[in-house]
């Protein structure tokens, strides 16, 4: 079970994920990009790879975080079905990435991602954890 | 809920007074009808965010179509200054240059009454579509960057296509000043091999019919008659310009506190127009537009293949010809009228059209009695408008007009108000045949989710922005 929902965008997507820590919000808006893109379950983890973001603060990183794993799907077609958050600072994050290439025959993909938008992308601590907020124009 | 307060100007036309951080008006051209629901999402709040960029001229402008989208809203309109304005990728949206292709025929309702299923699903086999779809050409280096200089002019030397098709398109389908070394190799990497697929979401090819003609001289200019068959193809510059838009507001995001300009949403992050990183990106916009220029002129072949083969006709009995190709996200500098005098502007139109007035040079001599042909695609099946365009739109809106339909109701409520019900049965029983390659478009796509284009196009008509010519009405639809 992945943790995040979708609030109401008129022409886009909105998505909200939460976790307990910075660490698992990262692996969890990976998994909740990839949810949405495709069906999880048939995606295997036969290939591994690492990806080294940067951003201007926490907000920027969280954007270019996921832009970086749009790419890997929409530039590269690499489906990711797990992800390892190895380090995040305000302005750094390493991170594991496990999945496979996509495969027609295997792999279902449910609808276009255009990209990862800046609109109200945020960040937060709260006190039952962290979320953070992230529209992607679909 | 949008906190902005609005006051009424006339009958078509609403106010968003300056306040704070606002240098200009904003202003919406929208019906009463159309306004009930207008402040239920963030729109006119980005109308407002949008009059706060420096060297915005006149007003942050809003078509009866608007609604919210990220930074910018869908359906705004604004000008900049060469010299003190700026330009924003978030003003052109990501999907640059997506635009409409009117392909009329010499065919009538009763040449293909029993053929349009057959049409239908040629071409849908015939086009690629869907998400990540995948071209009848693998593009080197080399011939891409060609592609992204010259635009339909490449398909055309190709043999997708004729001379007649480059007069009949926006800037003859191709935009100056592109230049491909300001692409990063992602860019060409995604866009080696999409050139001809329609895309996904709201894209779409219909077969059409047109149904009433409000302007008879102006219909006669553009070819077009009652009882006609007609084509609309809605497609951008799929990845290739998702990419670019996506690094450049990646790059001016980086470099916001560099600008000295205060942004209301990072989202509207922009680069004066006299920088390097504003020149960088025009260049880089330029070529995306291109792709897509091209891109249509691939699908409008792949479309003439797929009629003279299902139908067996040749290309004289079918008679197919680019009425017109417009665009709807790009920003351009003209020289349009502000206060009397012809000033160089860099015009965005995010989900607006532009609609050259009668006797404008760049409207083709065909047309040029008439006005700039204007193509508003309505939502999935309900038909479509051909506008001309007038000398109000060019003194008032900076030559601009509505764009389409425009959503009301996001995706996540479209799906769930699909549950229990089958759209390609609802669509036929309206006479509408529809293929679609996922389940979901067509649920996110169904006419409820957006507004009443009647009402829509009846503004910009009203208020001086456009004329009706005709009405088209859908046989057929393939989407991605």
């Amino acid at each position: 079970m992945i943790n995040y929902h979708i609030f109401d965008h008129t022409a886009d997507l909105g998505v909200e994920v939460f976790a307990a820590t910075l660490r698992e919000l990262y692996a969890e808006a990976s998994l909740a990009l990839f949810d949405l893109l495709t069906d999880l379950s048939a995606v295997r983890e036969t290939e591994e790879r690492a990806l080294a973001v940067g951003g201007e603060g926490p907000d920027d990183l969280f954007v270019n975080f996921l832009r970086e794993l749009l790419y890997a799907w929409n530039g590269e077609g690499f489906l990711v079905k797990r992800c390892t958050i190895r380090e995040v600072a305000p302005r750094r994050l390493t991170a594991i990435l496990l999945g496979e290439p996509y495969d027609p025959a295997c792999h279902r993909i449910k609808m276009e991602i255009k990209a990862v938008t800046y609109h109200q992308a945020s960040v937060r601590r709260t006190e039952a954890g962290w979320v953070a907020r992230v529209v992607f124009d679909v | 809920m949008s906190d902005v307060r609005f006051r009424r100007i006339d009958e078509w036309r609403w106010e968003i007074p300056p306040t704070g951080g606002m240098r200009v008006p904003g202003l919406l051209y929208t019906s009463e009808k159309l306004m009930k629901g207008m402040g239920a999402d963030e729109g006119p709040r980005q109308v407002a965010n949008v009059a706060h960029l420096p060297g915005i001229v006149n007003g942050s402008l809003a078509m009866p179509d608007m609604h919210w989208g990220y930074g910018f809203p869908i359906g705004g309109v604004a000008a900049f200054d060469l010299d003190e304005g700026i330009v924003s990728p978030g003003g052109v949206g990501y999907d640059i240059n997506c635009g409409c292709r009117l392909i009329t025929t010499r065919l009538c309702f009763a040449d293909i009454r029993d053929r349009v299923p057959a049409l239908v699903t040629a071409l849908f086999q015939n086009i690629p579509s869907g998400v990540g779809s995948r071209g009848p050409l693998k593009l080197s280096q080399k011939e891409e960057r060609q592609v992204l200089v010259e635009g339909a002019a490449w398909a055309v030397r190709r043999g997708y296509g004729t001379e007649a098709d480059l007069e009949a398109t926006e800037d003859g389908g191709a935009m100056a000043g592109a230049d491909p070394e300001k692409v990063s190799d992602r860019a060409l990497e995604r866009g080696k091999d999409q050139l001809g697929t329609l895309g996904s979401g709201n894209h779409f090819l219909e077969i059409e019919i047109v149904e009433k003609i409000f302007d008879e001289a102006a219909a006669a200019a553009f070819n077009l008659e009652t009882g006609q068959i007609c084509i609309l193809i809605h497609s951008g510059s799929r990845g290739f310009g998702f990419q670019v838009c996506d690094e450049s507001l990646a790059r001016m995001v980086k470099h916001a506190g560099e600008t000295g300009i205060d942004l209301p949403d990072r989202q509207l992050a922009c680069a004066r127009l006299n920088s390097t990183s504003g020149r960088d990106y025009l260049a880089a916009m330029a070529c995306a537009a291109n792709y897509a220029w091209a891109n249509r002129q691939m699908l409008m072949h792949r479309t003439r293949e797929t009629f003279e083969k299902t139908l067996g006709m040749g290309p004289r009995e079918l008679g197919m010809r680019l009425l017109y190709d417009v665009c709807h996200n790009i920003a351009k500098i003209e020289t349009l009228p502000v206060e009397g005098k012809e000033v160089r502007l860099c015009v965005h139109r995010k989900g607006a059209t532009r609609a050259f007035p009668p006797g404008h040079p760049d409207v083709p001599a065909a047309y040029r009695k008439a006005g700039q042909p204007v193509l508003i695609p309505g939502s999935m099946g309900t038909g479509s408008y051909v506008l001309a365009g007038t000398q109000g739109a060019f003194t008032e809106t900076f030559g601009s007009t509505c764009h389409g339909a425009g959503r009301v109701m996001s995706r996540t409520q479209a799906t769930k108000s699909c549950r229990g019900r089958s759209i390609p049965k609802e669509m036929a029983a309206r006479g509408v045949i529809v293929m679609s390659s996922a389940r979901g478009t067509l649920m996110e796509e169904i006419p409820e989710a957006y507004k009443d284009l009647d009402e829509v196009v009846e503004v910009v008509h009203r208020a001086g922005l456009s004329r009706k010519v005709a009405k088209l009405r859908t046989l057929g639809c393939i989407k991605g």
